[in-house]
């Protein structure tokens, strides 16, 4: 059909080059029309309920009736005085010092495998495999791994620490509950950030790193003043997504526990508060709370750390 | 490919080895115990140690147990859940990346800002205002409901395929007009053939995200029948409390689709990680 007419067409357009107007207001509708459904779908599906979160937050609703009670400021008073809402919080701490060691592991890891290593591919795969795992499947297997006389247990029987039958309860002990449950957030997500610092220090160019071997640099000092500058767009993003990612945790501790225990995260008890004490008004309230953290940290890093590339000559 | 330092010492060649290998039996330990507990009868599971191997590797009684107690349905739902969603992300993601690369229009910042700020919103943080709506929309309990969400929560989708765009030349556009193509049809035929290695990429991203989503089909599908990959394995809990070997079972199952995409594909999800996480 095109082919046919496309001469025609051709020559009509030269001729009507000079008359630009049509054409325009053409031109003009179509970014609109392809953008119809994606705006769309993002305006109702992530800014509609933002806005409605804000107007639940401040009222008493269990989700259902037609009636809201107006409270006021009243849900975000309670979160913050209420000891067995902001524990919460605390639980997060576990989690912001698993991110911690969780970078420092993967960038130490994709350091040493940047450095002449054989078998790279392999140790690579393995150490990223764990990231792609269904959530389920990875509580499944820590529980596995971590109830009494399990997996753990009987690792270190074997290997002769500690004593056999005194083990302690990493899942059912208070204290060590989100200490083991951080502890299965790095062994998940250290891989992703493996995979990002290690393409970042392959991308630095090798010549700056030659160069700075012929200088008579230690490999420490290489990776101070060389590697570290190279990558910080990597490493500034990774930090969003370890302090982002340990205040989000939900998963984990809720299949593996239900939130129990001293394990219940602030998003577990987002959920529970809506879900299972109907206090959508409440839930509401956390959310914005959560969210604000979020930005807040989100906006910090990006003042102190932006993601401007960093030239190493 | 990438910077090979020469790493000095043997002592430090030992440490470096040494860390890699712990690091690696640290990832594959409990994958291989889960695998294990999966082979074992009963009898050998209760009389046993965690760390002891199944006496028969090719036991793979607890595997039909476990498809019959729903994983069956499970993959169905997902693939359903999962063509439909990454179908609608590559589409959507590419025209929305194709208007955003290749107009100029009054709104365009505001649009641009939009995609920005979503993009740092957690998803887990508006659920209890989502839900109000999935409800009231009359989606709740159905499959559409995940649908939905993973299409429309799509911002990676899109800066993926407006990075790439970047490296689509103009004059190919340019060129297709001058023949009297209209924009959409530059864009089905000149663009969006273009952008496979992208089209890989977000396939891979959303694919691997959808497959282990287990908070919006757990919010969102409850049903006995809507169960997906992730909702029916927890759901084993329960009725298999006792009988771990069930449980481990499918875990396995869940496991080796995982498994077997990342050994085909394993060079487009690296790249498609890197170049997804550097907007």
């Amino acid at each position: 059909m095109k082919e046919a007419s496309a001469f025609t067409v051709q020559v009509q357009q030269v001729a009507a080059a000079s008359a630009r107007p049509p054409r325009s207001r053409r031109r003009s509708l179509t970014p609109f029309l392809f953008l119809l459904v994606p705006v769309g779908l993002l305006l109702v599906f992530t800014y509609v309920p933002l806005l409605n979160m804000l107007s639940y937050s401040v009222v008493k609703w269990d989700g259902l009736s037609k009636t809201r009670e107006f409270l006021g400021l009243d849900n975000y008073i309670q979160i913050f005085t209420r000891p067995e809402l902001f524990g919460v919080f605390g639980v997060s701490l576990y989690y912001f010092a698993g991110a911690f060691i969780q970078m420092g592991l993967a960038l130490y890891l994709a350091t040493i495998l940047s450095f002449n290593t054989r078998f790279r591919n392999l140790f690579k795969g393995i150490i990223f495999f764990p990231y792609l795992l269904n959530g389920v499947a990875i509580a499944f297997m820590f529980l596995y791994v971590l109830k009494p006389d399990g997996v753990l247990d009987s690792l270190l029987n074997g290997l002769g620490i500690g004593q056999a039958g005194d083990r302690p309860l990493w899942l059912g002990d208070r204290s060590l509950v989100n200490v083991s449950l951080a502890g299965v957030s790095i062994w998940r997500y250290m891989g992703l950030n493996f995979v990002l610092f290690l393409g970042a220090i392959q991308s630095i160019p090798s010549e700056t790193l030659e160069a700075g071997e012929m200088d008579g640099a230690s490999r420490w000092q290489q990776f101070r003043y060389l590697i570290v500058p190279g990558i910080r767009p990597v490493i500034g993003l990774s930090f969003i997504l370890a302090i982002s990612g340990a205040l989000a945790v939900f998963e984990i501790p809720y299949i593996m526990l239900f939130g129990a225990n001293g394990s219940a995260t602030f998003v577990i008890q987002t959920v529970d508060m809506a879900f299972k004490f109907h206090k959508f008004g409440l839930a509401s309230a956390m959310a914005v709370v959560l969210l604000v953290i979020i930005l807040t940290v989100t906006w910090v890093q990006r003042r102190i750390a932006p993601d401007d590339p960093v030239d190493l000559t | 490919m990438g910077p090979t330092l020469r790493a000095g010492g043997y002592f430090s060649g030992l440490f470096k080895y040494g860390s890699l290998i712990a690091a690696s039996l640290v990832a594959l330990l409990p994958i291989v115990v889960i695998v294990m507990a999966s082979l074992k009868t009963t009898n050998e599971f209760l009389l046993g140690g965690p760390l002891d191997p199944p006496g028969n590797w090719l036991n793979f009684d607890n595997f039909v147990i476990a498809f019959n107690a729903g994983m069956l349905m499970a993959f169905a739902n997902t693939t359903f859940i999962l063509v439909i969603s990454v179908f609608g992300s590559v589409l959507i993601g590419s025209m929305a990346a194709y208007a955003l690369s290749r107009f100029e229009f009054r709104l365009k910042r505001v649009v641009v800002f939009l995609f920005l700020l979503a993009a740092l919103v957690p998803a887990v943080t508006a659920q209890v205002a989502t839900f109000v709506l999935i409800n009231g929309l009359g989606l709740y309990n159905t499959r559409w409901a995940a649908i939905v969400l993973y299409t429309s929560t799509d911002i990676i989708a899109i800066y993926i395929f407006l990075q790439f765009m970047r490296g689509i030349p103009r004059s190919l556009d340019e060129a297709a007009i001058l023949e009297g193509a209209s924009h959409f049809t530059v864009y089905r035929r000149v663009v969006f053939p273009l952008l496979k290695p992208a089209i890989a990429t977000v396939v891979i991203i959303k694919g691997v995200a959808i497959y282990n989503d287990f908070y919006i089909p757990f919010l969102y599908m409850k049903s006995k029948d809507l169960g997906v990959v992730a909702t029916s394995l927890f759901k084993f809990k329960g009725p298999f409390d006792t009988r771990w070997e069930v449980i481990a079972a499918g875990v396995v199952i869940a496991i080796v689709p995982t498994l077997v995409v990342f050994l085909a594909l394993q060079r487009y999800i690296y790249s498609g990680f890197t170049r997804g996480a550097t907007k």
